[in-house]
């Protein structure tokens, strides 16, 4: 699946989108897969309460299942308007 | 219903014209402007806005339906820009038409507070002293609870 980062999360991973293959049941699988990899990820997904989740372009909790999912993005809390 | 994601300016007489004028059964426009300021002892140079491409546009294209389902609406009109601004100029602008103006207000006024957290936009400051993301505020989550 693709995985998105947008914002400060995107500085900190130091990439805009990854191909990721995974065999996450849930985002909180796939955010502890992340956390594992590199301490980057581990910075960037240190405090999920401060992270957002859409999934293809929804937003999502962070124990919503993956199944059929094909993008992923990660980003702090949106500031518009 | 017209939904623009932009990095131009935009002319605010020009757009509020073009959505106020040919409506015989709409007797109420409002229209909300946003703009770029600076209120801190940093000065701003500039400000740069984020977006997630595709998803801004299905959020705020469902924002607006969201708005004319709930609220008695004839039109909805969003323009949001990304990029880099300078203070003063304007960052983005809804526009409702009603038949009344009391669904008018409460529609471009759902609309703002939907906008400011749930619309994939990430803004950062940038002053003499670097560049900060901008966070979000309690204030902005609970003005949702209204709705």
């Amino acid at each position: 699946m693709d995985v998105l980062y947008f914002a400060w999360v995107r500085e900190r991973i130091g990439l805009p989108r990854e191909q990721i293959e995974t065999s996450a049941v849930t985002v909180a699988d796939l955010v502890a897969e992340l956390r594992a990899r590199e301490e980057r990820y581990a910075a960037a997904f240190e405090d999920t309460s401060a992270l957002r989740v859409a999934l293809d372009q929804e937003l999502a909790d962070f124990d919503a299942p993956l199944a059929g999912v094909r993008e992923v993005a990660f980003f702090p809390p949106m500031t518009g308007g | 219903m017209r939904i623009s994601v932009q990095d131009a300016p935009f002319d605010l007489g020009q757009e509020s014209t073009t959505f106020a004028s040919g409506r015989r059964d709409m007797g109420a426009i409002v229209t909300f402007t946003g703009v770029v300021r600076d209120l801190s002892d940093d000065p701003m140079e500039a400000m740069e806005i984020e977006h997630y491409p595709g998803m801004t546009e299905k959020a705020l294209s469902e924002m607006a339906s969201q708005a004319q389902a709930r609220f008695s609406l004839g039109d909805v009109l969003i323009i949001h820009r990304y990029g880099r601004l300078v203070p003063g100029e304007m960052i983005m602008m809804v526009a409702t038409a009603a038949r009344h103006r009391k669904d008018a207000f409460e529609a471009a006024a759902f609309l703002m507070d939907y906008l400011k957290s749930r619309a994939p936009f990430w803004k950062r400051e940038i002053s003499a002293s670097g560049k900060a993301w901008v966070a979000s505020t309690e204030e902005d989550e609970a003005a949702l609870s209204r709705w």
